[in-house]
């Protein structure tokens, strides 16, 4: 589609360069850790060597003679507060620090506060604990078996570790079509714990103003407007109040849901200033934040599949074990405790589903957020994408020509899922063909045919996902209560420029150039024009925040419809300038002219520069608008991705040796920035397919704590990323457009697998779990007897 | 301990603990923060100065180690109001999206390009293999530094 504005204006469609880079490219961005204000103090935290352990006592003497040492904080102290617990946003609880007991390796045990971070460590290193070890519980099947040791006892009628069950769809339909099935499949697959981790870690500068009573707070976080309620809320009693906090979310290196969650760090900090007036700076290691930080996934998945004989799907039934550590402090919309994971069916027509989920609580730190996906999406991704394999190879039929008989076709669209979604648009089959032909699917598949006579092993994975992402319409979404709509509020200048300020957050998105290229495509004003502003509480409107790829569906949409409010005004304003009714006027992106009169024009500078100097008598002065947008629904962005790897016999190794990735997030707003997106987004995918885990031993010793054992992938593993789109616009969306973050890292790992587990099929191989390790394919190889 | 270094072509001096990390001489003592920290265990390259011309992790050497030594970090690339062609290459070719690994990437690819002009593709994900990004899934990082290797090619 052509763009509608020219180049110089920068509407929709066009790559311009990115407003944000000439300040990063300088090394002149500003990250929470480039902030230091006067006098202040540092903070670092001792941390337990035990998963579950009782604290019989804490010595601080030692810590405390260090020069520099100022105090060190316990639970004790913050237990006189009432903050030793507070709320997650899973309305569980969560300690800031421990008063009886720790319940995770790498849990935070103490906090020493001191006047430069040296001295701090220093402190920290020397803060005697004495621990009496607990029996721990690290598998969650095991932690729901009769007399295994209670974990909660925090909580007095806690009986067991199961934290909830939840179950969605028609059980009753879902069993009948399965005993009518002609075929059927079942699969255990287990999505293991991972963690973002983005390059920068988490970290904060509290600072107490106690003569003006206001707490400032520059925080990598996601949700800056959220977090300042729940400050208010959790910190009320001890005389926080909202319009006393104000949280800065400055430059983000990378967030992807890990910047979400309220950190035990963060509040300590907060209370540390408080208490002392002076400015406190807390910013984890790297150790710290993947050993101590909410992960995310960690779900283990019992699915299985119904199709007639002639390959028509019929039901879906999943059963999971959802391990959240020893709290649910997952950031999901509150009514949906498994988040999104029953969009599980997919991008097929299936009539009949049943997902049950059940949260359990184990000896590991809190999990259940997001790895750069919208709420469970690639947990449900991964498992219909390796079962739509399963079934495929179990009836003999080509995956590819068994999605394409599966699919929801374009003429069902909007299109009412069994679990209830109901889908935007779509049209899956085009965007697999597109896939199929840019990288040559029967070719391919010829080739592996040869190889598999000569005993090379190359296998073709196909994943057609589709998301669902833009949380969401109040009915039914809110976290802690807030609604999840998102935010702009808009300001044109006399001078025609404008300012415009967002609920939302971006983290390297780039929205400082999207959201003033809608701007530019609504309003006519050169993208470069306007000035995009988020992350201050004190200035942007309220939102939700940026997560769950919901910036462009939520904030995206409510700046066009405040620009569109603006244009409203603008066009009373413009009628007034040329003397002609409203109604008589035609706009196209920056002008205004009459009707049959097209000589007869004002730009929308000259509307603005009138909106100051030459309003109508009975008008207010100014050109603003803000929008609260409220989405009608979510929206369903979809692809269809194909890999092929080839696997060294001799080592295990899997090597993906194309990608091809057809993405469809309706409307582009800027092609360079989806393309961005999506290629960072198959990294992240691969990332957990092939080469990240974070495990634990049997006492609970965390495995890959560290980036020796937590392996992301380097230049060299990642593949040359081969990206294409096809565009089915939203029809709900003022922009049609969907969203584009996270596709790429909720499709990739299925097709990955997928590919792997087809090189395998004749050997007897069914199903790998990622990541799919060199080791795994070398074991599994040497099982079924084949040798280099 | 007395640390002399010039850093980006200006002499400092600082009175310093001889464990105090040489990216926290360059961060906190000099205030150049366009150096990021982002592992403790010299995998991610964030934290990559150039110490005589050579990439360096300034997170896992001492500030006196560099002590009489000539630094260069990001902040001194551009010169005279002109970019280096390394910074118009990740600008152009979207090789960035949060900016916290740029720095160090940029600096590795300044140091890479000077030994190896005309890299080929291969050449040049080895050459970055030390600096982690998260964003961008590295295909506009290649990109940014073979539009920076042609523009110094044609004498930028």
């Amino acid at each position: 589609m052509a763009p509608k504005t020219s180049p110089e204006v920068g509407g929709m469609g066009h790559s311009i360069r990115r407003k944000e880079d000439p300040r990063f490219i300088r090394g002149k961005g500003t990250y929470v850790d480039d902030v230091v204000l006067p006098s202040m103090l540092y903070l670092d935290i001792v941390r337990s060597p035990f998963a579950h352990a009782k604290i019989k006592k804490i010595d601080i003497a030692k810590a405390t003679a260090i020069p520099g040492v100022l105090a060190v904080i316990t639970g004790k102290d913050l237990e006189k507060y009432n903050l030793h617990w507070m709320p997650t946003l899973m309305s569980d609880t969560q300690m800031v620090l421990p008063v009886e007991k720790v319940m995770y390796q790498a849990q935070e045990v103490a906090a020493v506060l001191a006047t430069s971070r040296y001295a701090a460590a220093d402190g920290a290193a020397v803060v005697e604990v004495e621990y009496e070890p607990l029996p721990v519980v690290v598998d969650p099947k095991k932690a729901l078996e009769p007399g295994a040791p209670v974990l909660r006892t925090d909580k007095k009628d806690k009986k067991d570790n199961h934290i909830w069950h939840w179950e969605w769809g028609s059980k009753a339909d879902t069993d009948r079509a399965f005993s009518e099935a002609d075929v059927t499949v079942k699969q255990d697959i287990y999505i293991p714990r991972i963690h973002v981790a983005s390059i920068e870690t988490c970290g904060c500068i509290a600072h107490f103003d106690k003569v003006n009573e206001k707490l400032t707070v520059w925080m990598t976080t996601q949700a800056p407007h959220a977090i300042r309620t729940v400050f208010a809320l959790v910190a009320g009693h001890v005389g926080l109040a909202e319009h006393k906090i104000r949280i800065i979310s400055p430059d983000i290196g990378g967030g992807f849901g890990g910047k979400v969650p309220v950190y035990p760090g963060y509040v300590i900090a907060v209370a540390a200033s408080v208490l002392t007036g002076k400015p406190v700076k807390w910013i984890e290691d790297r150790m710290e934040n993947l050993q101590a930080d909410s992960f995310a996934r960690d779900y283990h998945i019992t699915a299985e599949l119904a199709a007639k004989k002639d390959g028509t799907l019929t039901a879906l039934r999943i059963k999971t074990l959802a391990d959240h550590g020893y709290t649910d402090a997952a950031a999901n919309p509150s009514k949906f405790p498994a988040g999104l994971f029953h969009v599980c069916t997919g991008s097929y027509d299936l009539k009949a589903a049943h997902v049950e989920v059940d949260g359990v609580y184990t000896n590991k730190p809190p999990g259940g957020i997001a790895y750069r996906c919208s709420f469970r999406v690639t947990e449900a991704v991964h498992t219909i994408e390796r079962m739509a394999d399963l079934m495929a190879h179990q009836l003999g039929v080509d995956p590819a020509e068994f999605r394409m008989k599966n699919f929801i076709k374009p003429e069902q669209f909007p299109y009412k899922s069994a679990l209830g979604w109901e889908y935007d648009s779509g049209n899956y089959a085009g965007a697999l063909r597109k896939a199929m032909d840019t990288i040559g699917y029967a070719e391919l598949r010829r080739e592996q045919e040869e190889k598999r006579k000569r005993g090379e092993l190359m296998g073709i994975g196909i994943s057609s996902f589709t998301e669902i992402v833009g949380a969401g319409p109040s009915k039914h979404f809110d976290i802690l209560g807030l609604k999840m709509f998102d935010s702009c509020e808009i300001r044109i200048h006399p001078t025609g420029k404008a300012i415009a300020r967002f609920g939302t957050k971006s983290q390297g998105q780039g929205h400082e150039t999207t959201y003033a290229q809608i701007l530019a495509e609504e309003l006519g004003i050169p993208a470069k024009d306007i000035q995009v502003e988020e992350g201050d509480t004190d200035t942007a409107p309220y939102g939700l925040g940026t997560y769950a790829s919901r910036s462009t569906p939520v904030a995206g949409a409510a700046a066009a419809i405040a620009s569109r409010k603006i244009l409203d005004k603008a066009r009373k304003l413009a009628a007034h300038l040329l003397e002609a009714a409203p109604e008589d006027l035609v706009y196209e992106p920056g002008k205004f002219s009459v009707k049959g009169a097209p000589d007869r024009s004002k730009t929308i500078q000259d509307v603005a520069f009138a909106a100051y100097t030459n309003h109508p008598q009975g008008m207010e002065a100014g050109l603003e608008a803000v929008s609260y947008y409220d989405p009608p629904n979510l929206t369903y962005p979809f692809g269809s991705y194909i890999c092929v790897v080839d696997i060294d016999k001799g080592t295990g190794e899997v090597k993906v040796r194309r990608f091809v990735a057809i993405d469809d997030c309706g409307n582009i707003i800027n092609p360079m920035i989806v393309q961005g997106q999506v290629h960072g987004g198959l990294t992240m995918g691969l990332a957990p397919a092939l080469y990240e885990e974070i495990s634990y031993d049997e006492i609970g010793n965390i495995q890959g704590g560290s980036f020796i054992d937590y392996l992301l992938p380097t230049a060299v593993e990642t593949p040359k990323w081969e990206t294409g789109h096809t565009v089915t616009p939203s029809p709900h969306h003022p922009l049609g457009a969907k969203g584009v973050g996270e596709s790429a890292t909720v499709g990739a790992p299925a097709a990955i697998a997928n590919a792997v587990v087809d090189a395998l099929w004749h050997l007897g191989v069914r199903h790998l779990d990622i990541p799919i390790t060199p080791q795994k394919v070398w074991r599994v190889l040497r099982e079924k007897g084949v040798t280099e | 301990m007395l640390v002399k270094v010039t850093i980006n072509g200006e002499k400092h001096e600082a009175d310093v603990e001889p464990r105090l990390l040489l990216v926290h001489l360059i961060r906190e003592t000099l205030r150049l923060t366009g150096t990021h920290i982002g592992c403790d265990t010299s995998h991610c390259g964030a934290c990559t100065v150039l110490l005589d011309g050579r990439p360096v992790k300034s997170c896992t050497m001492f500030a006196v180690q560099a002590h009489g030594r000539d630094i260069m970090t990001v902040e001194g690339l551009e010169q005279d109001g002109k970019l280096h062609p390394l910074q118009e290459g990740f600008m152009a070719e979207h090789g960035l999206q949060c900016g916290y690994c740029t720095p160090g990437m940029l600096m590795t690819g300044v140091s890479f390009l000077k030994k190896n002009p005309k890299p080929s593709e291969d050449d040049i994900r080895r050459a970055i293999s030390g600096n982690l990004c998260r964003c961008t899934g590295y295909v506009n990082i290649v990109k940014a530094i073979q539009h920076a290797a042609a523009a110094i090619q044609g004498g930028a």
